[in-house]
């Protein structure tokens, strides 16, 4: 494309033309309209007035004879802006008047409308004028022509000429101001925009686009554009965690695997380890397996489809099943469950994820205020639910050793598990889960200090 | 029991269908939707294991079109897709179950035991009986022995879910979908302290065990007669 194809094609360049043609066409048309009317009406009054003169200088005729037509033109002649008289006789000179030539075929005409004709006016007038005049028999082949200067009426004409010049000249200044303006303040940002775009698609994902500040669509736009570039780089940075991820925690367990059967392999040829070896390995895989489901799930949730339907629950319900599916669990550990649920607590989720969050907070509870349990005296996990305001607050307390403030964010992330915690199995995906199901509601999760202990609280938006 | 199995992995297939026969059924095997389609209408089942992913015709459609046919063979519906809404999904084209991969063999043949004997009547008993063991669907009230036993609404689910299924398999995931309806897998085996509970309650004091553990498996309720 050739740089003016290019400078065509911008749409500065297109609107800029548009107004162009669409205030020129304006212009003339309104220009041009006034210009004929002004005419037409000045045409007139000049008719008008030659019409008069020949009604008064006719009079003037019946009462006093040519002698007095004569007097009267001379009288006449000598008023400021006067008008045109012309006696001749029937050859054509001229006998009495102010004007000093007229074109010698004008006075054969007899019309009785008005004609314009250049004329001079005195003798040593260079100058050529230009009248409109009228003609009129006399006897004894007398001619009278009457006339009026019209060039009142020509510079008129070439001043709206002018205007309309000057008019199209400003047109065209405007439109090229426009042209600059669209391209430099409007059309500019848009230009960043895509730039920003490119930059973008070639993999820098930090890039933001300008906000200016002043609300305006582009503000608008950028704002959307930017929210939306947050989410996508938010979900990348969750896609590239779960693979870096997976190559390190699961690799882990995927050798500890292999390894095992190649030991197995290389030693004596019993059923006994062989056996032993195929439900390790039966074991190992179940566990991968099961990480690698929660792993998936989290990402799903995390990105927004979630299983099963979203739909009417109730939250005081789902607590209560949760509880006393972990009932017997809890009981065996020799802790004690606490139940406290206002109901009902009307939100939209999905029981299936909500009810999976909250087995895992129990879970997690039950697991570690067991261990905790060697310090100090019974161990106790409580389950509140109850309504503050326009939201369901759901807490899981336990009174085990507790995280430390530190540590609090950390747990959420993927795979993070803390040292004393190794102990016990799990995959460190179980709070993570949690998050996402909580962030998927629209709801937010803390972790605070029970002393001792630890206090999970999922905080819903209610619905009534 | 007749077993059509509908699988395009020739490993996988060939291993099912070896287990299969080891556990005393006759299995048939296609190794794609249209094969499958075919052996289908041709012979009857008692039940079928689809795949959801099969070359030519989907395991979803052969499963919707068996169904529009008039076919109301269980089948069992097997996807490597887990999540929920996918289940959803299967079992609303037709499925009576579904499973994902990757699965236990034992957890398959289980639930295709459960699926084959569903389809025969007799389920709408009031009083299910196992050898000296009655639970009553009407009173909701369990008796062994002349004695009553006293359960929570759950263990009397859970007890009438094994009950149901007496002589079968019945693997800790399919008590957690049909007695509690959770789809997801719990951190720990909730579901073997609860049985642990309703063994407590139901076996102790007397001679015979009726709550079994199958190892490698799930759990049964037998009487040994």
């Amino acid at each position: 494309m050739t740089a003016l194809g290019k400078v065509v094609r911008t749409t500065a360049f297109k609107l800029s033309a548009m107004y162009f043609v669409v205030f020129s066409v304006f212009a003339v048309v309104f220009v041009g309209w006034i210009s004929r009317e002004t005419d037409a009406i000045l045409t007139q009054q000049v008719k008008d007035s030659i019409e008069a003169e020949i009604g008064i200088l006719a009079d003037e005729g019946l009462r006093n004879g040519l002698t007095g037509i004569v007097a009267a033109i001379e009288q006449r002649s000598r008023a400021p802006g006067a008008s045109l008289y012309v006696i001749t006789d029937s050859d054509g000179h001229v006998v009495a008047g102010n004007v000093t030539e007229v074109p010698p075929s004008l006075l054969k005409l007899s019309g009785l409308d008005p004609v314009t004709v250049p004329y001079k006016r005195l003798e040593a007038d260079t100058g050529r004028h230009v009248a409109m005049v009228q003609v009129l028999p006399l006897p004894n082949g007398l001619r009278m022509l009457v006339g009026r200067d019209i060039s009142e009426i020509e510079r008129i004409r070439s001043v709206v000429g002018r205007a309309m010049v000057l008019g199209l000249g400003l047109l065209i200044c405007l439109a090229l101001l426009s042209w600059f303006f669209v391209s430099r303040r409007v059309l500019k940002r848009i230009d960043s925009v895509s730039a920003t775009s490119r930059q973008i698609m070639a993999g820098d994902l930090s890039g933001r686009l300008e906000v200016t500040g002043t609300g305006d669509e582009f503000d608008r736009l950028a704002q959307s554009l930017n929210a939306m570039l947050d989410r996508i780089e938010h979900l990348l940075y969750g896609l590239k965690d779960v693979s870096d991820n997976i190559a390190h925690d699961l690799k882990t367990p995927l050798t500890r695997l292999r390894t095992r059967v190649e030991a197995t392999l290389a030693g004596p040829e019993r059923t006994e380890p062989y056996k032993a070896a195929l439900e390790a390995t039966i074991e190992e895989s179940d566990q991968l397996i099961r990480t690698f489901n929660a792993l998936l799930m989290i990402a799903r949730i995390e990105a927004g489809s979630p299983d099963g339907a979203m739909g009417p629950i109730d939250m005081a319900t789902i607590a209560a099943e949760v509880a006393e599916l972990y009932e017997p669990v809890a009981e065996e550990a020799e802790v004690f469950l606490a139940l406290s649920l206002e109901e009902p607590l009307p939100m939209t989720g999905s029981r299936e994820l909500i009810s999976q969050a909250l087995a895992n907070l129990l879970d997690n509870a039950i697991k570690y205020v067991k261990s905790g349990d060697e310090r100090e005296g019974h161990g106790t996990v409580g389950v509140t639910a109850r309504r503050e305001g326009d939201e369901i607050v759901v807490s899981v307390r336990d009174n085990g050793p507790g995280i430390p403030a530190e540590d609090r964010e950390r747990v959420l992330q993927r795979f993070v598990r803390l040292e004393k915690s190794r102990s016990q199995p799990g995959s460190g995906l179980g709070l993570s889960l949690v998050d996402a199901v909580t962030k998927l509601h629209h709801g937010a999760i803390s972790l605070s200090d029970a002393g001792p202990g630890l206090i999970v609280t999922l905080r819903f938006p209610a619905s009534d | 029991m007749r077993i059509l199995l509908v699988e395009d992995d020739r490993e996988t297939a060939a291993y099912l269908l070896k287990a299969l026969k080891e556990a005393g059924h006759v299995p048939d095997h296609a190794a794609d939707g249209d094969e499958g389609a075919f052996l289908a209408d041709a012979n009857g089942y008692d039940v079928m294991i689809v795949d959801r992913m099969l070359p030519k015709k989907d395991g979803l459609t052969l499963v919707a079109e068996a169904r529009a046919k008039g076919d109301d063979t269980p089948v069992l519906i097997l996807s490597a897709l887990g999540q929920v809404d996918d289940r959803v999904t299967g079992l609303r084209a037709g499925g009576d179950d579904y499973l994902a991969k990757p699965y236990a063999f034992a957890e398959l043949l289980a639930r295709i035991e459960v699926l084959a004997r569903r389809r025969k009547p007799g389920e709408a008993e009031t009083v299910l009986r196992v050898g000296d063991l009655e639970l009553d669907r009407l009173s909701h009230t369990v008796r062994r022995a002349a004695t009553n036993i006293p359960l929570q609404p759950r263990e009397f689910r859970l007890l009438e879910y094994l009950m149901k299924h007496a002589g079968q398999v019945v693997t800790r995931t399919m008590l957690l979908e049909n007695v509690w309806d959770y789809h997801f897998d719990p951190q720990t085996n909730v579901i073997d302290v609860h049985i642990s509970r309703l063994r407590s309650k139901v076996d102790k004091g007397f001679a015979e065990p009726l709550v079994h553990t199958v190892r490698g498996a799930g759990y049964m309720v037998r009487a040994s007669q």
